[in-house]
């Protein structure tokens, strides 16, 4: 078997160049630069202090706002998505289950940038609040707002959310909720009772994936809060392609990752007291 | 029910719907509707600097695809046989690069290269022999773009290739070996026709996330300029109707791959389960 062991270790040699070199080594890098200090010119120079930790209230806003806007727009995905892949799992006829499913990932896996650019057009100036003007409603201002900003999530992430939720809807053992109807509960106290339990491994998963692809978002806030709702991941930008000051932006980054993943850890704690299935493998 | 439904899908769809129909538009204000015209594709077409972009943004594209599903798959059918803390390595490396946001792999990864090339080239201007050549100069440019989205497709494609390993027919694999033949020949003719639908699936996919990926690329391309960074550098200056031409082709290209891999993976799963 010592051939076949080579083999294997081969076959694995790209994978584990590209996850060292590519993954682990930036990441690496992230954090040690966090404990530097900015060059004259911008860049990076060696240190190890915690000023540029201390420095963080200089961009309050960034993170204030984006711990304000994820959770609500995960939890204005969330609202929208769930009658949704309620209706996929349950309620439509099996021919149309798989299409109708399709037409709700496609977007997803669409170009972002194209879809939320569509936004500034709908929401700006000739879209509709030239609509509603139409019908005597002046002067609505939508874009470069945060209303602007939460349509975006909501669009942007519908997908993300319908998916796993519809994945525990669809497996959940149809006989319960015929046994539960049978047994005199009305169809509301049969969703609050069973459907809605059983679903919430799906809710678990969809919240923590929009959740965290919100907190690292740019493009949303970039082109339809104009500058006035910025998120960390735009502060970001900004340290980085701008003022090139590594070793704040790397710090800013590193509190952005850790924020996550106390959120995920804290998330999955509370989750996992009921079940440990994870309902996302099948998005891709 | 199904009214809610409709409205869902009228919200996911009417932005799309809107781009292609503005594309078309033969005003040059995008608010009015003047009547159908193709003249803003034959712009987008004859402009140098959305061609170029094209041509990089499908360069990269490509060659992120073609490693991607090779790694990828390689790595899909190794791992079967690992077990234990290297296992939970490669798990969790796995589910990191997917889950991270790309703006923490973008900044990650440029400053990590940076400081890396900064450190290298000075080596290489010093010690490279220079009666072959000029020394290279490592910059930003194609190679990190590659480099930086075959790391999330490679992941992804492992996952897709290793649901479709482990639902495979083992029995096959050792009836063949029973039978003499060579692992390689086992691998292609028992493994690679049971595995293809998700190697391909996972190439298209990884085409299309490279293709359309903006944020990772704009910290690591460069001076090179993608399509999506063309775009929102155009979107930055002010909304013109040549934007919507070429958001309609992104959303063609994009959706047309994206039918073929979906369609690929629901074969796949129709032609494995019995029912």
């Amino acid at each position: 078997m010592g051939s076949s062991r080579w083999a294997n270790r081969l076959l694995l040699l790209p994978a584990t160049g590209w996850l060292l070199v590519m993954l682990v080594l930036p990441l690496l890098v992230v954090v040690i630069f966090s404990f530097g200090e900015r060059g004259a010119a911008g860049g990076y120079v060696p240190a190890l202090t915690l000023a540029q930790y201390a420095n963080l209230p200089a961009r309050f806003t960034a993170f204030k706002n984006t711990l304000i806007l994820a959770p609500i727009g995960t939890l204005a995905a969330l609202l929208v998505a769930y009658p949704l892949a309620y209706f996929l799992a349950l309620r439509v006829n099996p021919k149309w289950k798989i299409i109708l499913l399709v037409m709700v990932i496609v977007p997803f896996w669409t170009s972002i940038l194209i879809r939320t650019y569509a936004w500034i057009f709908i929401l700006g100036g000739q879209g509709i609040p030239k609509l509603l003007g139409f019908i005597g409603i002046e002067g609505v201002r939508l874009i470069n707002t945060p209303v602007a900003v939460l349509i975006g999530i909501i669009y942007g992430y519908l997908p993300l959310m319908v998916f796993p939720i519809f994945v525990s809807l669809e497996k959940l053992d149809k006989r319960l909720l015929d046994a539960s109807g049978d047994l005199g509960a009305s169809p509301l106290r049969t969703f609050r009772n069973v459907t809605l339990p059983l679903s919430l491994p799906g809710v678990a998963t969809g919240c923590m994936l929009v959740f965290i692809l919100l907190m690292g978002e740019f493009l949303i806030p970039a082109l339809l809060g104009g500058g006035k709702v910025f998120f960390v991941g735009n502060a970001l930008v900004d340290l980085f392609l701008q003022s090139r000051n590594w070793a704040y932006g790397s710090a800013v980054a590193a509190t952005l990752v850790v924020t996550m993943l106390i959120v995920i850890s804290i998330y999955t704690k509370l989750i996992t007291r009921g079940s440990n299935q994870r309902d996302d493998a099948a998005l891709f | 029910m199904r009214l809610y439904a409709l409205v869902v899908y009228l919200f996911l769809y009417i932005p799309i719907g809107i781009i292609v129909l503005f594309s078309f538009n033969a005003g040059r204000h995008a608010s009015d509707f003047h009547g159908f015209s193709i003249k803003w594709y034959g712009k987008v077409l004859s402009n140098p600097f959305a061609m170029e972009a094209l041509t990089t943004s499908l360069t990269v594209a490509f060659v992120t695809a073609v490693l991607a599903s090779l790694f990828g798959t390689m790595a899909a059918l190794a791992l079967q046989k690992v077990r234990g803390q290297l296992r939970f390595f490669y798990d969790t490396a796995i589910y990191i690069a997917i889950m991270i946001p790309g703006i923490v792999i973008g900044i990650a990864t440029l400053i990590a290269l940076v400081t890396v090339f900064n450190f290298l080239n000075p080596l290489l201007e010093a010690h490279w022999p220079m009666a072959l050549s000029e020394p290279p100069r490592l910059k930003m440019g194609h190679a990190s773009l590659i480099a930086a989205h075959t790391l999330f497709t490679m992941a992804l494609v492992i996952v897709i290739v290793r649901a479709r390993v482990t639902g495979m027919d083992r029995t096959l694999v050792e009836a063949s070996a029973d039978l003499y033949a060579t692992p390689w020949r086992t691998f292609w003719q028992v493994t690679l026709p049971q595995i293809y639908p998700a190697i391909l699936a996972g190439f298209l996919l990884s085409f299309t996330f490279s293709f359309d990926d903006f944020i990772i690329a704009f910290f690591v391309a460069g001076s090179e300029t993608t399509l999506p960074i063309y775009v929102f550098a155009s979107i930055r200056r002010g909304v013109t109707p040549e934007i919507n031409a070429i958001g309609t082709m992104v959303l063609a290209t994009s959706l047309i791959l994206l039918v073929m891999a979906q369609f690929l993976l629901r074969f796949r799963d129709r032609r494995s389960s019995p029912t």
